[in-house]
Formats: structure tokens, C-alpha cells, sequence
């Protein structure tokens, strides 16, 4: 049995060990240190972030390299407009769990980054106060056009159309993709290519194979031919 | 001891009576751990009437995944429980890989084994820290046990991208592979948490206050612990030996070895339920060294198409979540939604009760009884 209030002192010699060891070891502390930026130097508009040149890479300790806030669309290098991936097919639209993503497909078709004509969104609007960063929209993207940004600061102070980001402000370029997500981008990048190729080969096959049928109708239709003849 | 409740028609009879006291703890009351009430009349100090009233977190979790393709509800499952999202992935993953039967890669089996014991070590280092604070420890305990729990969450956010709304499991695996160097900055993790275990016992374990606070107090006995359909820690606190973890043997956790921490079952009350998820962790520990020494290398999630229609059916996937049996109840019928959808929360059904335990006991303990109980409003509403 040990004395009385014992068990009361052990507790209180783990707290003292605790706060003087908060001086000397960084895992003893209970908050951690965050880089902020003064009053003045806040944004006060989605549009005043800064757009390419990756500023908030430099805190490590909330962006990491699957870190995802708000989705952003891509476009290859060129005009964002002239590249842009999307073909407004809706499919984001449509998984969207809090249903926050609105798009307005265009009326007519316009020449994408491989030069072939494919509808654009003339809308796409995603609202900020809605959306869950839970990246269902990354996922579910056949054409690879809608991808997680990193930022984090979206705060506004525009309530009304302030927190809905026009897609204008979503158009982001490939390269900064690759910048805050060069593993993700890059893996990516290979599967764009790989699914291009694939889709290629399947084409020619399925070119060869009708030729092939059509050679073999060609032939067999020759041959009755013969047969009627004879 | 609990000392029964006074025999107010005796006292009546008598003319002795007083007038009873209601009070309404709640939905804002910092005990509540949300937005939870009790309606408790008191005799004194004395409970001796309590009714729990709950639903103002209701959500309306069921309907709403029961009107979105399979995947587009994976990311509401993070926020039935918010402290245990990648236990509620699994569950609800595991009740639709039963559906679309897909086969899930050995190193996605072995990181969800290490996402899930994380996620034990995070709710449960959680649920002391706020065990004590109800107690009146405000601060030191719980600051403590969030700054572990802080490195966790770091552990997830570099593998997942969100600290604690994960959404990081998917039908047949995982989303992503963990990135390069995360299992070593786990291991060192876990070599490393033992310590904090010895420290925090130190801190806590013998501290009178907490003793005489604690034991004795919500007894709940075996059979009704066993008739309430109470499950996880609070059961076996309760002296039953029962871990889904064992009896399913879900995923790959026969591949183990660990033990289940049971009581006697001769008090169960709010210490035996504190000290059991004490030494959880202690297993979730050995489970984890064993899960980072032998993970293969390999695919990450098996071919599964985003959108799929499964065959009609009914399932149910359940696992051992760190409050108890968490299950998915699932019926198809050939389209891409749910016809039904329905979760079995643990939270919920071990509150049910709540009442017994507090009958007669001191209002004060009402407080820790519902703390020892391990409650989410987020899981009881949905």
C-alpha cells in the first residue's frame, strides 16, 4: 500500500518532466510553430492568390505531396482556353457527393490541345462553401482534366459570388500541376499516354479487323460469283 | 457502490418528501461531447430519473447514400465517426467488396490493418484525454494525448491529404500507394509510443483522484452489457471476451498475434472501461510492429470500375471499430445506388445504456459515465 497521494505526485513528476523537457526536445511541445503572414499581406480576394508561382509550397507541414483543398481544371501548355482538357461531359457534376460543381456545356465544338473538335464548358463554377475536398471528382474524370490544388487559403470576404470560383480562376496550367504534385503529375502524365496509345492500338486493330472482314466479304462474295458463273 | 435509489412512496407516506429538481444537461453542455441532452431529475445530487435526448446532429446519412452512386458515399462514411475515418472506410468497403466481389491486394490488406490501428491509437489516446477532462482535469491530460494523436494524423495526411477527413479507402484497396519513406516515419512512430503509454499510465493510472472517482461507479453487469447488444471496449470491460478482430478474423488479422484485454467482469464500471482501452493500445502497438515488419511490396486496389452496378443482394460488412461493431447494411438491386443503406453505429447502441448506469448515481458522474461510454454525435445521429 503506498502512501496517500502518492500516485497524485508520479503525475505531477511527469508534467514537470514534460515542461522542462518542452525546452530541449521539439516532440515535448504541444502546438506547433506556423510561418503566418501580417495583417496587410492577406489576400481579399480568391483572385489575388497567387496563381502559379506556388507561394504556399514553402510550409511543409500542411502541404505534402497528396495534400488536396480545392479542385482546379487543367489545361496543357498554350492558351488555357485553346488547351483546356475538359469536354464538359458532366460526369463530376453528376458524382459530386455535395453536389457543388456546376457546368453549361458550349453549343458549338472547339479544336482542343490535339487538335480535335470537342465541346468545352462554357460554364464551370464550383462553390467553395460546399465543397468537401474529398477529390469523387478526380476520381471519376475519364479525360484527366479536374485535379486537386493544394491551396488553402480561399477565404473571402465577399459571401455573395465570392465563394464561387468561375473556371477562369480553376484553369491552372499542367506545369503547375507538376510543381505541387510532380509525383502525382508525372504518374499522371504516364497513364495519359499509355491509355493514347492504347486507344490507338485498339483503333487499328479494330481498323485492321473490318479490313480484314471486308477482304474476307470481298473474297467470299468473288467466290459465289464464281459459283453463280459456273 | 451503487446505493439504490431512495423509496419515494415510503417517504411520501411518511411526509418526508421533497420536490425533485429537472435539469436539462445539454445540447450544449460541455459534458456532452456534442450536441447531446440529458433530461435528469435529481433528488439532491441524486440521479434518479435520466432520459436521453439526441438527433440534432441527424444528418440524413441513409437517404443520402441511398441517392448517390456507391463511391460518392465513401467520403460521407469519414463523417459519421470523425475521429475514426478510416475505420468507417473499411466498414462500409468491406460491405461492398462483398457486393462486387473483388479481391483485395496483399499490401492494401496491410496498410488498411495499419490505417485501422492507427486510427484505435488516435480514438482511444482521444477518448482518455477527454475521459479526464470531464473529470476536471482540464488541459494537461488531453493536451497530452492530442499531441500524440497530432503525429497520427500527420502520419495520414501525408498518406491520405487530409488529416481527419481520410476518405482513403476504396473498393478492392486503397486510393493511393503511401508515399516514399512513410512506413519508416510509422515505425518510428510506433517504437516510439510505447513511452508515451508508460508516461501517460504514470500520469494517470494511480492517481487517487482519478481512483475514487472512477471505480465503483457505472456498473454495468455482463448480462446486461451482453442482452443491450453492447460491443468493443465497453463489452469487454464488461468481462466478455468478444473482438470482431477474432471472431471475424476481417481482412487479414489472423495473421496477428495479439490478445484481447478482458476484465473479470465482476464491476465494469468506469475504470475497468478506462484501463481497457489503456491496454488496447498497448495491443494495437504489437499489431502495428508486426504489420510494418512484414508489408510486401505490390498493387495498391484491384480492378474495380469507379461506377458498377452490382447484382441484386444484401449484404452486411462489419468490423471492430475502436467503439465497437461497426457495420454497413447494404441492399442492391442491379442499379449503381444502394436500395438501401443502412449503418450499424456503435456509438449509438452502447449509449442505450446510459440510463441504467446512471440511475442513482451523483449527477457528477452522469458526466463521466457518458465520457467512459466513448460517444460521437456524428455516428449517434448520422
Amino acid at each position: 500500500m503506498s502512501i496517500l497521494g502518492g500516485g497524485i505526485f508520479k503525475g505531477m513528476a511527469v508534467t514537470l518532466r514534460n515542461f522542462i523537457g518542452s525546452y530541449f526536445h521539439k516532440e515535448r511541445l504541444i502546438t506547433n510553430d506556423y510561418e503566418w503572414r501580417s495583417e496587410g499581406e492577406l489576400p481579399q480576394s480568391i483572385g489575388d492568390y497567387p496563381k502559379e508561382e506556388g507561394e504556399q509550397l514553402r510550409d511543409t507541414t500542411t502541404v505534402n505531396h497528396y495534400s488536396r483543398n480545392f479542385p482546379m481544371l487543367l489545361h496543357d501548355t498554350g492558351e488555357p482556353m485553346d488547351t483546356i482538357r475538359c469536354v464538359a461531359c458532366q460526369i463530376c457534376e453528376r458524382e459530386c457527393p455535395p453536389q457543388c460543381i456546376y457546368i453549361e456545356k458550349s453549343t458549338e465544338k472547339k479544336e482542343n490541345a490535339d487538335g480535335k473538335p470537342q465541346f468545352y464548358p462554357a460554364k464551370f463554377d464550383i462553390d467553395v462553401s460546399v465543397c468537401m475536398s474529398c477529390q469523387i471528382c478526380v476520381e471519376v474524370c475519364p479525360f484527366d482534366a479536374i485535379v486537386m490544388n493544394s491551396q488553402f487559403e480561399l477565404s473571402t470576404p465577399n459571401r455573395f459570388g465570392g465563394l464561387l470560383v468561375r473556371r477562369d480562376d480553376l484553369l491552372k496550367s499542367n506545369d503547375y500541376y507538376h510543381k505541387i504534385h510532380p509525383q502525382e503529375a508525372a504518374a499522371r502524365d504516364q497513364k495519359m499516354v499509355a491509355d493514347k496509345a492504347a486507344k490507338e492500338a485498339k483503333k487499328k486493330a479494330a481498323a485492321e479487323k473490318s479490313k480484314a472482314a471486308a477482304e474476307a466479304r470481298a473474297a467470299a462474295a468473288e467466290a459465289e460469283a464464281k459459283e453463280d458463273t459456273e | 457502490m451503487i446505493t439504490a435509489a431512495p423509496n419515494y412512496e415510503l417517504l411520501q407516506q411518511e411526509g418526508l418528501e421533497t420536490s425533485l429538481l429537472e435539469i436539462s444537461m445539454g445540447p450544449h453542455h460541455p459534458s456532452t461531447h456534442g450536441v447531446f441532452r440529458m433530461d435528469v431529475k435529481l433528488d439532491g445530487e441524486t440521479v434518479v430519473e435520466l432520459r436521453p435526448v439526441f438527433g440534432y446532429l441527424h444528418r440524413n446519412h441513409e437517404k443520402l447514400a441511398e441517392n448517390m452512386t456507391y463511391l460518392s458515399s465513401m467520403p460521407f462514411t469519414d463523417r459519421l465517426d470523425y475521429f475514426n475515418s478510416m475505420t468507417n472506410n473499411w466498414a462500409y468497403a468491406l460491405a461492398a467488396e462483398k457486393l462486387i466481389e473483388v479481391e483485395v491486394p496483399e499490401r492494401a490488406e496491410y496498410l488498411r490493418v495499419i490505417m485501422a490501428e492507427l486510427t484505435r491509437l488516435v480514438n482511444h489516446v482521444t477518448l482518455v484525454g477527454f475521459f479526464i477532462n470531464d473529470l476536471g482535469a482540464l488541459g494537461t491530460p488531453l493536451m497530452y494525448a492530442f499531441r500524440e494523436r497530432e503525429k497520427i494524423l500527420d502520419l495520414f495526411e501525408q498518406a491520405s491529404g487530409a488529416r481527419m477527413m481520410c476518405n482513403y479507402f476504396r473498393f478492392g484497396g486503397l486510393r493511393n500507394d503511401v508515399p516514399e519513406g512513410w512506413l519508416g516515419r510509422a515505425r518510428e512512430l510506433v517504437d516510439r509510443f510505447p513511452a508515451f503509454l508508460d508516461e501517460y499510465e504514470q500520469l494517470l493510472c494511480e492517481n487517487e483522484i482519478i481512483l475514487s472517482r472512477t471505480q465503483g461507479v457505472g456498473n454495468l453487469s455482463r448480462e446486461l452489457a451482453v442482452n443491450a447488444g453492447i460491443t468493443g471496449p465497453m463489452l469487454r470491460a464488461s468481462g466478455v471476451n468478444y473482438d470482431l478482430r477474432k471472431v471475424d478474423a476481417y481482412g487479414i488479422y489472423d495473421r496477428f498475434k495479439f490478445r484481447v484485454p478482458y476484465t473479470d467482469g465482476d464491476t465494469g464500471d468506469c475504470y475497468d472501461r478506462f484501463m481497457i482501452r489503456m491496454l488496447e493500445m498497448r495491443e494495437s502497438v504489437e499489431i502495428l510492429k508486426q504489420a510494418l515488419a512484414d508489408i510486401p511490396e505490390g498493387d495498391i486496389i484491384g480492378k474495380v470500375s469507379k461506377v458498377f452496378k452490382p447484382k441484386p443482394a444484401e449484404t452486411y460488412g462489419r468490423i471492430e471499430g475502436p467503439k465497437g461493431e461497426l457495420g454497413f447494411y447494404l441492399i442492391a438491386d442491379g442499379t449503381t445506388k444502394p436500395y438501401r443503406y443502412r449503418v450499424r453505429p456503435p456509438s449509438l447502441i452502447n449509449l442505450t445504456v446510459l440510463r441504467d448506469m446512471c440511475l442513482g448515481g451523483k449527477i457528477a458522474d452522469a458526466v463521466i459515465i457518458l465520457g467512459s461510454i466513448d460517444i460521437v454525435l456524428g455516428e449517434v445521429d448520422r
